[in-house]
């Protein structure tokens, strides 16, 4: 998707129109013959200098908005960056086929992983069609059978998530779309494959959740990950969605964040700008941190994967306990 | 029944709690019921087990009262206890809202966990409490689940948990969200070892709890009238649910959509909670 009014965040216009003059002069360059590369160049290196100034002071909510954007690279593009072969496979067997929630055999860095995870769709038509990137419990469920398909022939599991939140429609609550994220957490805990999960976009609660239990966590710069959109914290706190960027600080929402927070295990950096800035760099990068995770759990058995993955969650949590509790009481007096 | 006979607990500790995390009973004497106004006596809706005689309105329960009304006599012993909510977000206001919570509810978290005999079998009981943060799913509560689950496993005891939530606790942020899987890969354990786990779905159950342990019992209750579903009230609105039948997320309509296995009044709910520990078990938990 090319650049446009529409597309372009309100921290980036500075850079979008430093790039509209450099462009300009290019055209003027083939159009005239005359040579301004020098000129090219400064502004080029002022847009650099630019970019990493902004880009060095995001706020969470200027993050939240990266992780949102109309032209950040979506599931499926990485799909077809990442994997040498992707077959995808359709349905839960029970209802439908949740075209919010893909999954599908792949061929990654020559071995044989099952792949599932949330898709976005790019216009008003495709976003429709994905529903926004909101699953039902058909998508959940889909997402469980190809996950013990892929136990069942000892492949790997690689999950990528990017998702507002489940859906949450008559239709998804009838069906149970509770029992079917429920389910998946229980159920996933438990395999005895590797299991990686890669935040993309955003992280958003339980149906992020609902696919992202898993031995390596890793999450994307600019991506987010939260218990609630940050406009339903800020109704909820102070009546008023308009205060979401202070929601969006508040929240933690963040890569950084969540490693500090200890939930996830690694940030993936993105290039200067943002992933949808450069598509191709982003998933190299993306490439080499699941490989090296994968490396390293496919020397661990299937109970060791299980075990692991287990305390991992388990240990999620922070709180005070006894002996903290009685020098606060002491301190008190 | 005589109030003081299903008030099981005798310990004035225990009393007191009981009688202040009660979704606060008006020290009037005359309650209205909030379903059909009709002018409720306090010491009648006690004796009733507060479920309003004329229209079946199942009033809240606080965690004590529910453990109590639902455990033999001097039977529970709390577990996991001494364990406090952080601030790890550093979250305007949090710490300010636990403490308001603690003195008014006389509990430490939004859950109360421990071991008791239910029908003369041993089991390991919890119940969340809404007038604790809405009941709402922290660190602790995530925590104090899992204990319980652990200390089933080590005694091989079943669970029976009474899940009352608003949610997961927003001002615990993502860690809030994590206890979503932290207590569902308990529950998984206990799956493994065949222990039984009786969900019992109280008003409300929504949102994060709804979507983890809570929907994984091996047998499912609802009480009547209960809010259940995935979406928390404002987060539907929010999104704009639309075509809503008129029972939409109360526990009727989860059980015509096959989310629930019964909706049993609170009047049954103890003899059903031990037919169906007596099917689950047949040497679990027995006091012999
Ligand atoms: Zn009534």
């Amino acid at each position: 998707m090319p650049p446009s009014a529409s597309n372009i965040l309100d921290f980036e216009k500075p850079i979008a129109e430093l790039e509209a003059e450099i462009e300009d002069i290019k055209r003027l360059t083939a159009e005239q013959g005359v040579d301004r590369s020098e000129e090219i160049a400064i502004l080029e290196q002022h847009r650099d200098r630019l970019m990493e100034q902004i880009f060095s002071r995001l706020t969470p909510w200027d993050k939240t908005l990266l992780a949102r954007h109309p032209r950040r690279p979506y599931t499926l593009d990485y799909v077809r960056l990442l994997f040498d072969d992707y077959t995808e496979l359709h349905g839960d067997r029970l209802f439908t086929d949740d075209k919010a929630m893909i999954g599908g055999l792949g061929t990654f860095d020559g071995r044989q992983v099952m792949f599932v995870g949330q898709q976005k769709g790019r216009d008003l038509k495709e976003r429709q069609f994905r529903n926004f990137g909101s699953a039902k419990p058909e998508g959940y469920r889909k997402a469980l059978r190809l996950m013990k398909l892929a136990e069942k022939f000892g492949r790997p599991i690689i999950a990528f998530v990017d998702t507002p939140a489940a859906d949450c429609s008559v239709g998804a609550e009838s069906r149970g779309i509770s029992e079917a994220i429920a389910r998946n957490l229980m159920e996933m805990s438990a395999l005895k494959v590797p299991i990686i999960i890669a935040i993309l976009g955003e992280g958003g609660s339980g149906g992020a959740l609902g696919i992202g239990v898993g031995n390596s966590v890793l999450m994307l710069e600019y991506a987010i990950y939260s218990v609630i959109p940050p406009e339903g914290c800020a109704a909820i706190l102070w009546r008023d969605p308009a205060k979401a960027p202070e929601a969006a600080a508040a929240l933690r929402i963040t890569a950084e964040d969540a490693l500090r927070l200890g939930v996830i295990d690694e940030v993936v950096p993105e290039p200067l700008g943002g992933a949808h800035r450069n598509p191709d760099l982003t998933a190299r990068t993306l490439k080499t941190a699941i490989l090296r995770n994968l490396d390293e759990l496919c020397s661990m058995t299937g109970d060791e994967l299980a075990a692991q993955r287990y305390q991992k969650f388990r240990a999620m949590g922070q709180f005070l306990t006894m002996p903290e509790l009685a020098e606060i009481d002491a301190a008190a007096g | 029944m005589a109030r003081d006979d299903w008030f099981g607990l005798k310990s004035g500790k225990a009393r007191k709690l009981a009688r202040k995390s009660a979704d606060a009973v008006p020290d009037g004497l005359w309650i209205k019921c909030p379903k059909c106004g009709e002018i409720l006596f306090n010491k009648e809706l006690e004796k009733n087990l507060r479920v309003c005689n004329k229209c079946g309105y199942h009033y809240k329960l606080g965690a004590m009262q529910r453990i109590a009304m639902t455990v033999d006599e001097d039977t529970f012993e709390e577990i996991a206890t001494g364990l406090r909510p952080g601030n790890p977000l550093d979250f305007p206001d949090y710490e300010d809202k636990l403490e308001k919570d603690r003195k008014t509810t006389g509990l430490e978290e939004a859950i109360v966990v421990g071991t008791a005999a239910i029908g003369g079998r041993r089991v390991v009981i919890g119940a969340a409490d809404f007038t604790f943060r809405g009941g709402s799913m922290g660190s602790v509560y995530g925590e104090k689940i899992v204990q319980a689950v652990e200390k089933a496993l080590d005694e091989r005891l079943p669970v029976v948990l009474f899940c009352c939530s608003g949610g997961a606790r927003m001002q615990e942020g993502i860690l809030s969200l994590m206890q979503m899987a932290k207590t569902s890969a308990a529950i998984a354990r206990m799956s493994a070892e065949k222990l039984p786990y009786i969900s019992v779905l109280v008003d409300p159950c929504t949102a994060g709890v709804h979507a983890s342990f809570a929907s994984l019992g091996d047998v499912m209750i609802a009480e009547p009238g209960a809010l259940i579903g995935f979406a928390g009230a404002r987060v539907a609105q929010q999104a704009g649910v639309i075509n809503r039948p008129p029972n939409f997320q109360q526990a009727e309509f989860q059980l015509d959509n096959g989310m629930v296995d019964m909706v049993t009044p609170r009047k049954e709910l103890r003899q059903t909670l031990i037919k169906i520990l007596q099917f689950c078990c047949e040497d679990i938990g027995n006091a012999a």
